[in-house]
C-alpha cells in the first residue's frame, strides 16, 4: 500500500502543446472568442447603463453599423481609411520592423496636401492639382518613414521608439502651420475651397474603391514579387538575408519607404476625399488601431479587409450605445472583445490538461 | 546483478502533439554503483525521457520509483529533492562568477552563505573524485572542459547520487573524454548511479555497464555491455543491418581551387577569432576541418562566404575556365572589358580578344555582347579571381559557384516558416529582369529534391521547421548541390541526423567529389573525418595546427592537434608559476 502525502501529486494543471489544428475548428473557437466577448460587453453595459437590456444592446451593436444606409457608408468609409492604414504598416511588421509610426506619417502626408491646396489651390486646374496633393503625400510619408529607417541601419536606433517620436514631431509640424496659416481663427483651418476628389456614385465610393484597389496591389507586392519575398527573408532571419546576399540595410529602408508612401497615401485620401482641412487629430488614433487590425489578420491584406471591418464595427456600434454616457465607453467594448480574440490563440496552440483522477484514485486505495 | 536498485521507471509515456510520441510505455531499471548509457539515434526520445528524470518534462503517464518508492517529479527542485542532478549540454553557468559562487547558487540549505567554506567544501568534492579544479577560478577564465567539470561539482554539491550527463564528449577531445571517464569511473566505484546519453559507440563500450537501446520512443532492450558488440548495438538501435564503412575513391584530377592565405578575422568584441589562417582547398577532393568545437571553424567558413570584414588576408579562387567560353554572369560587361584589358581572353581561334577590332577602334557593347553570347570569346587562362571584401551577392556576380551549408540550418541555411518551395528558391529567386517570383522551377527542384533524396513530407508547401532534422538537411544540402557548385562547403552537415541520413549525405558530398567539386567538410565526429576525407586539417583558437593525410592518420594524432595551443599556453603558465 502506497501513501501519498500531497506534494507528491501530480500538478492539478498542465499546459500541453497542440500539433495543428483543422481550419473549421481554429475558426469556430475564434467565433466562440468574439461572442463571449460581445456576451461579456452586453453584460457589462446592462450592468452599468441605464435603460439597456441584454437584447436593446445587441440591437443597437448592430444597428449603429448597418441601421441606415448612412451608417453602412459610414462603416465603409471608416472601415477603408483604417484599412489603408493598414496596409501601409504591413510591409514594415512583415519584415518585424515595428513601425508604429502611421499615425504621423499619415498625419504628415495630410499635411502635405492641405499645404498644397492651400498655396496652390484656385491656380492650377483641379486634375493637377489633386496630381500634385497626391505627389506631395506619398513623398512626405515616405520620408517620414525612411528616416527612421536609416538611423535603424547606419547607428542601430530602436525603430520603435523612434518611429513614436516622429509622430509627435508631425503632431507639432500640423500646430505649427496651422498657427501660421490661420492665427485669427483659433488655429482652426476652415474647409478648403480646392483640392476635392470628385464624387462617383458617392461620397465615399472612390476612397473605399481605391483602398481594394491597393489591397490587391499590397497583396501581390507581399506575396509574388522579388520585393516581397526579401521583406519576407528578411522578417525572418537577418542571419539567411544576408546569407543570400540580400542587403537587409537597403531592403528595410526600401520597406520603409513603401510603408510611409502608403500612409502618405491615406493622408491625401483623409484630406481630399473627407475632411478638406487639417487638425492635430485628423487621424485620430488609427494609426494605432492599423497595428491591431494588421496583427489580426496576421499581416495579409486580405484578410485585413475582413479585420479592419470587423474593428470598425465594433466600435461604431458600441459608440450607438455608450458615447452619451462617457466617450471612452466605446474604448471598453473594443478593448474587451479584442481580449477575447487574442487570448483564444492561447488556446488554439495549446491546451490544458487537468489531473488525471482515475488513474490515480485507482493505485491510491 | 544483484545490486541495489536506484532508480525505475516504469510505462512511462511522453507525448508532444497528438502525432509525436517521445516516449511509449518505457521501462527502465538504474542500479547503484553503474554507469547504464542511454543510446539511440537523434529523435529517438533519449533526452525527453531523461529529462523527464530531471523534472524538466511532466510524463502523460507512467511512473518512477526512487529507491524503491514511488515519487513524483515536477521540477528540478523536486529531482534535486530526491537526488537526481543532470548535466545538460548547454552550460548553465553565470560568467563572472567564480566556480564555487556558480555552484553554490540556488542551494538553500539553511547555513550561512561562507564563501571560504563553500570553496573547501568544493575543493574536498574535486578531490574526492579527480577533478582538477580552482574554485576561485572566474568561469570566463575557463576551458569548455573546466565548465562542464563545473556543471558536475554543482550537482554533486547538492547530493545528488543518480547523475544524468546529456552528450558530455560533445565538446571535448578524446583525451579529455579520457579523464571524464576516469572521473565517472570512481563516482561508480563511490555508489553513484550515472546515466550518460551518448550516440557515439566506442564510448558506449569503454564506459558502461550496461546500455539501454531507444528507438523510435520504445525501449528495445537492455544489456550488457561486456556481452554485447558495437554492430549489434548498431543493429538494435537502426533496426536493420549497417554497412558501417564510408566509400572512399582516390581523388582525380587534383587542382587548386581555392587558396587561402594568412587570414585573420577579430570578431565585434575584438577577439580573434582567425589568426593567420593560411591553406588551399582543391578540386576533386574532401578537405576535412576538425577541431573543437568554437575554434573558428564557423568563421571560417563564413570569411570565405564573403559574411565577415576580414582584418588581412587573401581569398583567390581559381574558376576552371581555360578554353572555356566566358559567359554573361549577371551584370558583368564591365568584367568582360576587366579581363580583356588582362589579355585573359581570345576568341576561338586563337586570335586575342582585346575589346578592339583589327584597325584598334573599340568595338561597341553591342558586338561585343553578341560575341559573348555567342560563346566565341575563350579563356586563355583559369580564371582568377579575389574573394576578399566581396559580399555573397558579389561573389555570385562573379560567377563564382560557391554553395555553403551552414551550421545553423534554420537560423541562416534556410527560413523555417517558409514552405520548400520559397526556400528553394533562397539562392536563385533573383534570376531575370521580371519584379515578380518565379515559383515554378523552384517547384520543380523542390519535388525532384524531395523524390531524390527519399524527404518525408507531406508536400512540398509546408513550413521547413515542421520537418525532421535529417529531412531539412536533406533540403539544404540538396538545394546547394543544385547549384552546380565548384566549391561546396558544408559544416557539420549531419549534426542531429540518424545514420541512414547521414550516410547519404557522405555519399552526396563524395558523388561531389568524384564531379571535380572541391569539398570542405567540416565535422566532429573523428572516425567519420578519418573515414572521408582526403585531407584532414585540424584547427584549434582560431589557428591551424596542422594538415594530416586522410588516409595515413588517426584519430590521437588529431585529437592532439586539436588542443596543440592550449596545451603550450598551460605549460607557459605553469613554467611562470614555477
Amino acid at each position: 500500500m502506497k501513501t501519498h502525502d500531497k506534494s507528491a501529486r501530480e500538478p492539478l494543471l498542465r499546459i500541453v502543446k497542440r500539433e495543428s489544428m483543422p481550419i473549421w475548428k481554429s475558426m469556430l473557437i475564434r467565433v466562440i472568442a468574439v461572442l463571449a466577448g460581445i456576451l461579456i460587453c452586453a453584460l457589462l453595459s446592462v450592468l452599468v447603463l441605464d435603460n439597456v437590456d441584454f437584447l436593446k444592446f445587441i440591437k443597437t451593436l448592430f444597428s449603429g453599423a448597418f441601421g441606415t444606409e448612412r451608417n453602412i457608408w459610414k462603416l465603409g468609409k471608416n472601415a477603408a481609411v483604417l484599412l489603408c492604414i493598414s496596409l501601409a504598416v504591413t510591409p514594415a511588421f512583415r519584415m518585424k520592423f515595428w513601425n508604429i509610426g502611421a499615425e504621423g506619417q499619415t498625419l504628415i502626408g495630410a499635411l502635405a496636401s492641405v499645404a498644397v491646396a492651400y498655396y496652390l489651390g484656385g491656380k492650377l486646374p483641379t486634375p493637377v492639382l489633386l496630381a500634385l496633393m497626391l505627389l506631395a503625400s506619398v513623398l512626405a510619408g515616405a520620408i517620414w518613414g525612411g528616416i527612421p529607417a536609416i538611423f535603424k541601419a547606419k547607428w542601430k536606433t530602436n525603430e520603435t521608439l523612434f518611429t513614436l517620436m516622429m509622430n509627435y514631431v508631425a503632431t507639432g509640424i500640423v500646430a505649427y502651420c496651422l498657427a501660421i496659416w490661420c492665427p485669427s481663427n483659433g488655429s482652426v483651418l476652415p474647409r478648403l475651397a480646392y483640392g476635392h476628389l470628385p464624387v462617383i456614385i458617392h461620397e465615399y465610393f472612390l476612397l473605399i474603391a481605391v483602398t481594394l484597389i491597393l489591397t490587391a496591389v499590397v497583396f501581390v507586392y507581399l506575396y509574388y514579387t522579388k520585393q516581397g519575398y526579401e521583406i519576407s527573408v528578411v522578417g525572418e532571419s537577418e542571419n539567411t538575408a544576408r546569407y543570400v546576399g540580400i542587403s537587409v540595410g537597403k531592403v528595410v529602408f526600401r520597406t520603409m519607404l513603401v510603408s510611409g508612401a502608403i500612409c502618405g497615401l491615406a493622408g491625401f485620401l483623409i484630406v481630399g476625399a473627407l475632411d478638406h482641412s487639417i487638425t492635430t487629430t485628423s487621424v485620430g488614433g488609427m494609426g494605432f488601431t492599423a497595428i491591431m487590425v494588421s496583427w489580426l489578420a496576421k499581416f495579409n491584406p486580405l484578410v485585413m479587409m475582413g479585420t479592419s471591418l470587423f474593428v470598425t464595427f465594433l466600435q461604431q456600434g458600441a459608440a450607438e450605445i455608450g458615447s452619451a454616457v462617457d466617450p471612452s465607453f466605446p474604448n471598453i467594448i473594443v478593448g474587451i472583445v479584442l481580449f477575447f480574440i487574442i487570448g483564444c490563440e492561447f488556446f488554439i496552440g495549446y491546451k490544458i490538461k487537468f489531473r488525471e483522477k482515475a488513474r490515480k484514485g485507482g493505485s491510491a486505495s | 546483478m544483484n545490486k541495489p536498485i536506484a532508480l525505475e521507471l516504469k510505462q512511462i509515456t511522453k507525448r508532444f502533439g497528438t502525432k509525436v510520441v517521445a516516449n511509449k510505455q518505457v521501462d527502465l531499471t538504474v542500479y547503484r554503483g553503474e554507469i547504464l548509457a542511454i543510446l539511440g539515434e537523434n529523435g529517438c526520445g533519449k533526452t525527453t525521457l531523461m529529462n523527464i528524470i530531471a523534472g524538466i518534462y511532466y510524463p502523460d503517464s507512467g511512473s518512477v520509483f526512487v529507491g524503491g518508492k514511488e515519487v513524483v517529479i515536477r521540477s528540478p527542485k523536486d529531482a534535486f529533492a530526491q537526488g537526481i542532478g543532470m548535466i545538460h549540454q548547454h552550460f548553465k553557468l553565470v560568467d563572472v562568477f567564480t566556480a564555487a559562487e556558480n555552484i553554490v547558487l540556488g542551494v538553500n540549505d539553511g547555513h550561512k552563505y561562507n564563501i571560504k567554506e563553500v570553496n573547501k567544501r568544493v575543493s574536498e568534492i574535486a578531490d574526492k573524485y579527480g577533478f582538477r579544479i580552482d574554485p576561485k577560478k572566474k568561469i570566463y577564465e575557463m576551458s569548455v572542459s573546466e565548465k562542464q567539470t563545473v556543471e558536475i561539482l554543482k550537482v554533486l554539491y547538492r547530493g545528488a547520487d543518480i547523475l544524468i550527463l546529456d552528450e558530455p564528449s560533445a565538446v571535448l577531445t578524446p583525451q579529455e573524454t579520457e579523464k571524464l571517464f576516469d572521473v565517472l569511473r570512481r563516482m561508480r566505484r563511490d555508489g553513484k548511479s550515472i546515466l550518460i546519453i551518448t550516440h557515439k559507440l566506442h564510448e558506449v563500450m569503454a564506459i558502461s555497464d550496461r546500455v539501454a537501446v531507444l528507438r523510435k520512443g520504445e525501449h528495445i532492450a537492455t544489456v550488457e555491455t561486456a556481452q554485447t558488440s558495437p554492430a549489434q548495438l548498431t543493429e538494435m538501435m537502426v533496426g536493420k543491418k549497417i554497412e558501417m564503412d564510408i566509400y572512399r575513391p582516390m581523388p582525380e584530377n587534383v587542382r587548386d581551387r581555392l587558396v587561402i592565405k594568412n587570414l585573420s578575422l577579430t570578431s565585434a568584441e575584438g577577439i580573434k577569432m582567425l589568426d593567420d589562417v593560411t591553406f588551399t582547398a582543391k578540386a576533386g577532393e574532401i578537405l576535412g576541418i576538425a577541431g573543437i568545437a568554437g575554434s573558428g571553424q564557423k568563421e571560417l567558413l563564413e570569411s570565405i562566404a564573403g559574411l565577415h570584414h576580414l582584418q588581412s588576408g587573401s581569398i583567390t579562387y581559381y574558376n576552371p575556365k581555360k578554353d572555356k567560353p566566358i559567359t554573361f554572369y549577371h551584370k558583368s560587361f564591365e568584367r568582360v572589358m576587366e579581363l580583356a584589358g588582362q589579355g585573359m581572353l581570345r576568341y576561338a581561334d586563337g586570335r586575342a580578344f582585346t575589346g578592339k577590332d583589327e584597325n584598334g577602334k573599340p568595338l561597341s557593347k553591342k558586338t561585343i555582347c553578341a560575341q559573348v553570347e555567342a560563346g566565341e570569346i575563350l579563356f586563355v587562362e583559369d580564371e582568377v579571381i579575389n574573394l576578399r571584401e566581396k559580399t555573397p551577392l558579389q561573389i555570385r556576380e562573379l560567377g563564382v559557384r560557391l554553395s555553403f551549408v551552414p551550421e545553423d540550418r534554420l537560423g541562416m541555411g534556410l527560413v523555417g516558416n517558409m514552405d520548400i518551395v520559397d526556400n528553394m528558391m533562397l539562392r536563385s529567386y533573383r534570376r531575370g529582369a521580371s519584379v515578380f517570383v518565379d515559383r515554378k522551377k523552384p517547384g520543380d527542384l523542390a519535388r525532384t529534391i524531395v523524390h531524390d533524396l527519399e524527404v518525408v513530407t507531406p508536400g512540398t508547401h509546408i513550413p521547413v521547421r515542421r520537418l525532421s532534422g535529417g529531412n531539412v538537411q536533406k533540403l539544404l544540402v540538396g538545394r546547394e548541390i543544385a547549384a552546380a557548385p565548384t566549391v561546396l562547403m558544408a559544416a557539420y552537415p549531419v549534426r542531429g541526423l540518424d545514420i541512414n541520413s547521414s550516410y547519404t549525405i557522405y555519399n552526396l558530398l563524395t558523388e561531389q567529389k568524384q564531379k571535380g567539386v572541391s569539398v570542405i567538410f567540416v565535422g566532429e565526429d573523428l572516425d567519420v573525418l578519418v573515414g572521408l576525407c582526403d585531407r584532414i586539417m585540424v584547427i584549434c583558437g582560431g589557428r591551424i595546427t596542422g594538415v594530416l593525410d586522410g588516409r595515413n592518420t588517426t584519430k590521437e594524432e588529431i585529437g592532439l592537434l586539436m588542443t596543440k595551443t592550449q596545451t603550450e599556453q598551460k605549460e607557459g603558465t605553469e613554467s611562470e608559476n614555477a
